[in-house]
């Protein structure tokens, strides 16, 4: 017989009282925020009887439109998280000089930027350009869902259930301190022997699946689901950066996932692919995260390039200028991407030759990087420009993503690379583009496709306020650390000695202030938009007048999205059939072949989550149990061969003929 | 797009009318299983490429300890490896019988690719148990860290590949060669074929390799 420690120990693992941080008032005040808000939500969803709705319309739903808005509304909380613990570095760096040691002991303050980096790129831009994806490429190419809408389903809950695992580790034992990329050897057993990194490990491979299934889906989703008539090269700009966005993932995500189980084996197993000694090579670890990392970077940015794409044509009212260029960039970006990854290494002390290599791959992205920018000058130029909030986020996008992509090219240069590594021109370097990228992308595509998810448009005011809020604050926030950067200031760095810096980080905290100010604004975009819905409904479906076949559906779009397949006879299809005088069909509707929904993918994903956190703490029996019932569950789910239903020709004859008589009260 | 419906819809536009903008009938795009597993398989052969990379970075990185010449037996891993490439044959055998829609040689074909397989299993875990046995486990050096994990990581595949196969058997015999069915077996015969694929690469570059001076 176990005595009773031992037998606690092998229930509970590592996972005691004294790893939960209640001694710290920063973070038992966050806690007491998160759980009376989580328990007003859970009251009010008992309260107004949500339970139902949300398990039957939500949860379990595999409509690709859902499951869209779900990555996004993820994507939204999570960036709440990313950016406080972003305000608190940067209160902390503003204030931490000679004496006064700020807010944050390094110990908290690394496990600060290590997890703000975790949740901005993988919890906050991952759902992001995921959930636009989902949403849109669907609509876009005229199918009824993705190619495997369960597996969408169970993408969408690997993704949420990695996001739990971090925000867990804020109340249950800690995050890693390695950064965001966990080098060894410090994320080794010997330097970390505490639970963070494998809350990193853990939370990354749950999501890592969900996200590697993802871009399967849709790759095969795009390949074989377009509507007749929609050749390759009439495939909407958005769509064909999704195709070569979602290879990328394919060939880059299992890369993340190898490297990450072998650093796993090195701390629970004790192998020696990383550790100093008995032979192991920590730089292998360098070298095979950014054989990921490069082309995730390029995994977020290209499907906010589709975006701009689809926002600069139809605020300029004009056909994309050099649609074949642009594709051929896209492409070009794609294969590229897998080609500069030993760039951010450069000081390894590869040599000169393999360096030089390096440096001029990563020179040669800006080119067709360069073309797409001119192509939506170009599209711009003599266009009947609407300044409607998708546009204005665009064009702050393309001043600022010019800065960020010339500061990438010095960084590419090896030699000044040398004297910038690791510096805040660096940090500077990558939220200029990541920020002026991939965040105002994605505010442009919400703000834009909005109206189609939920009916009525967002609110310009506060759209607007967003918008400047977010411009100016991320120059006074950013333009700083390219200063302190070149004055050789390195990153990650919790307390400085010389008061002649402190003004730069006085100003990067009042830029932090305002982008917070944007982040409020963008919110309280959402409550007024949705209590002024009425006044900002959009009956017509194509509120922006379109040109992609989007918009020729209903706002919100009915679950089958069309009534009939589309048929494509040139690009931008919409508005050619705008053009010719296209009139809805009104009769002679047929049954719609429909996906069901199931909770598998809840379940399994939730269970994956579960033996995650249990391999965190080193729960062996709850472990187990959670992965044996990972296989079981899989196997009875491959039993249900009843997948799929029809809906009935007259509920879609009922479904239109709603929205026939909506249209001819509006007109 | 070679459905008879496109054709029907973009006829439409030869004859001067205004051309046809939806399909009055159902739209029967192609099925995405067998694309989206294979981009599966590719993905797969990404975890095995950084597999065989550590390998070859670090397959001679003994750390004082036995090299792959002192510990590899080679008339074994020749059988293991002939157990492996006749289950992918008799695979073969049995999606031939499939397709002549007979499901019980479909079965007896795919029962004895389990043997076969189970037995591939077998003789690598005694390996493993032999190799731990003797002080050569995989927290000895970097190069044994990096063979149990890449041959490792192969029976695990095939592990799972004989946990698919048992479910497939039992789900063709209770309902038999349905579509479905047919897929899901076509899917089953990549992934043990592609597993085959990545075992001659493990025998050349682990074994074969490993024992050379």
């Amino acid at each position: 017989m176990l005595s009773q420690p031992e037998f606690l120990r092998l229930l509970f693992g590592r996972l005691t009282l004294d790893s939960i941080p209640y001694h710290e008032p920063i973070l038992v005040a966050t806690f007491a925020g998160v759980a009376l808000g989580g328990m007003a939500v859970l009251a009010a969803l008992t309260y107004f009887r949500l339970w139902g709705p949300l398990w039957r319309d939500w949860i379990t739903s595999i409509d690709h439109k859902k499951i869209g808005v779900m990555y996004i509304v993820l994507g939204v909380i999570m960036l709440l998280r990313g950016f406080s613990d972003a305000l608190m570095m940067r209160v902390q760096q503003a204030v931490s000089f000679g004496d006064a040691v700020g807010f944050f002991p390094p110990h908290h303050y690394d496990q600060l930027f290590s997890v703000h980096g975790v949740i901005m790129i993988f919890f906050v831009a991952m759902p992001f350009v995921t959930g636009l994806m989902n949403f849109v490429v669907p609509l876009q190419i005229g199918a009824r869902d993705v190619a495997f809408p369960f597996l969408n389903n169970f993408s969408f809950w690997m993704t949420a259930g990695g996001a739990g695992l971090v925000m867990v580790s804020l109340f249950v034992g800690e995050f890693a301190r390695t950064g965001w990329l966990a080098y060894p050897p410090l994320s080794g057993l010997a330097a970390s022997p505490d639970v963070g990194v494998d809350y990193y490990i853990w939370s990354l491979q749950v999501a890592g699946v969900g996200t590697m299934l993802s871009g399967v889906n849709l790759i095969a989703t795009i390949v074989k689901m377009r509507a007749p008539g929609m050749t390759m090269m009439r495939m909407p700009i958005f769509t064909w950066t999704a195709l070569c966005t979602n290879a990328l993932i394919v060939v880059a995500f299992p890369v993340l996932t190898a490297v990450l189980a072998l650093l796993s084996l090195d701390r629970y197993v004790g192998t020696h692919f990383f550790t100093n000694d008995l032979g192991g090579n920590a730089m292998m670890y360098i070298n095979l995260i950014w054989i990921w990392g490069h082309p995730e970077v390029y995994i977020l940015i290209l499907p906010i390039f589709g975006v701009f794409s689809e926002v600069v044509s139809t605020f300029s009212g004009k056909r994309l200028f050099g649609y074949a260029s642009m594709v051929y960039a896209t492409v070009v970006i794609t294969i590229l991407s897998y080609l500069v990854w030993l760039h951010h290494f450069f000081t390894m002390g590869s040599g000169a030759s393999v360096n030089s290599f390096f440096g001029i791959t990563t020179m040669i992205i800006s080119i067709p990087t360069g073309a797409k920018i001119f192509n939506w000058l170009f599209t711009m130029y003599r266009g009947r420009i609407r300044f409607e909030l998708p546009m204005l986020w665009t064009m702050g996008f393309m001043i600022t993503f010019v800065i960020g992509g010339m500061t990438g090219v010095l960084l590419a240069v090896p030699p000044a690379d040398f004297v910038l590594h690791n510096s805040l021109f660096l940090v500077a370097h990558f939220h200029n583009v990541i920020i002026g990228g991939v965040v105002f992308g994605a505010m442009a595509g919400i703000t834009f496709w909005f109206p189609k998810a939920f009916g009525y448009r967002l609110d310009a005011f506060w759209g607007k306020c967003s918008f400047w809020f977010w411009l100016v604050g991320f120059y006074f926030a950013f333009m700083p650390l390219y200063v302190l950067g070149l004055m050789g200031v390195t990153r990650r760095l919790s307390h400085f000695d010389d008061p002649g810096l402190q003004i730069w980080f006085r100003l990067a905290a009042f830029g932090a202030a305002l982008i917070a100010l944007g982040i409020g604004s963008f919110i309280v975009q959402l409550v007024v938009s949705f209590l002024r819905r009425e006044a900002l409904r959009d009956i017509t479906g194509d509120p922006w007048n379109g040109r992609t076949l989007e918009w020729s559906t209903a706002s919100p779009p009915p679950a089958y999205n069309f009534a009939f397949t589309p048929v494509v006879h040139d690009n931008d299809a919409w508005s050619d059939m705008k053009r010719r005088g296209y009139s809805r069909p009104l009769d002679g509707f047929i049954p719609i072949h429909m996906p069901k929904n199931t909770a598998a993918g809840f379940v399994l994903a939730m269970l994956s989550t579960v033996c995650g956190f249990a391999l965190i703490w080193h729960m062996w029996p709850l472990a187990a149990m959670s992965f044996a019932a990972l296989i079981v569950s899989s196997i009875v789910h491959t039993f249900n061969y009843a997948r799929d239903f029809h809906v009935p020709a007259e509920e879609v004859a009922r479904t239109e003929s709603a929205r026939t008589l909506l249209l001819a009260g509006h007109v | 797009m070679s459905d008879p419906a496109a054709a029907l819809a973009t006829g439409a536009a030869g004859d001067g009318t205004a051309p046809r903008f939806h399909l009055p009938v159902e739209h029967h795009p192609e099925n995405g299983t067998l694309l989206g597993f294979w981009l599966y398989l590719m993905s797969d052969c990404f975890i095995f490429a950084c597999l065989f990379a550590c390998y070859g970075v670090l397959g001679r990185h003994y750390a004082g300890g036995p090299t792959g010449a002192e510990l590899f037996d080679l008339p074994i891993v020749a059988v293991n490896t002939s157990l492996l490439l006749l289950s992918s044959i008799t695979y073969g055998f049995g999606v031939l019988e499939m397709q002549r829609g007979r499901k019980g040689p479909t079965l007896a074909w795919l029962a004895l690719t389990g043997v076969l397989g189970a037995g591939f299993v077998g003789v690598e875990l005694s390996e493993f148990a032999h190799l731990i046995a003797e002080g050569a486990g995989p927290q000895r050096s970097a190069f044994l860290s990096s063979f149990f994990t890449l041959v490792g990581t192969h029976g695990l595949h095939v592990s799972f590949g004989l946990l698919w196969l048992v479910t497939l058997m039992v789900q063709v015999g209770r309902l038999g060669l349905t579509q479905a069915n047919r897929r899901r077996l076509m899917c089953l015969s990549m992934f043990w074929h592609f597993l085959d694929v990545v075992w001659i690469g493990v025998f050349t570059f682990v074994y074969l390799m490993g024992v050379l001076p």
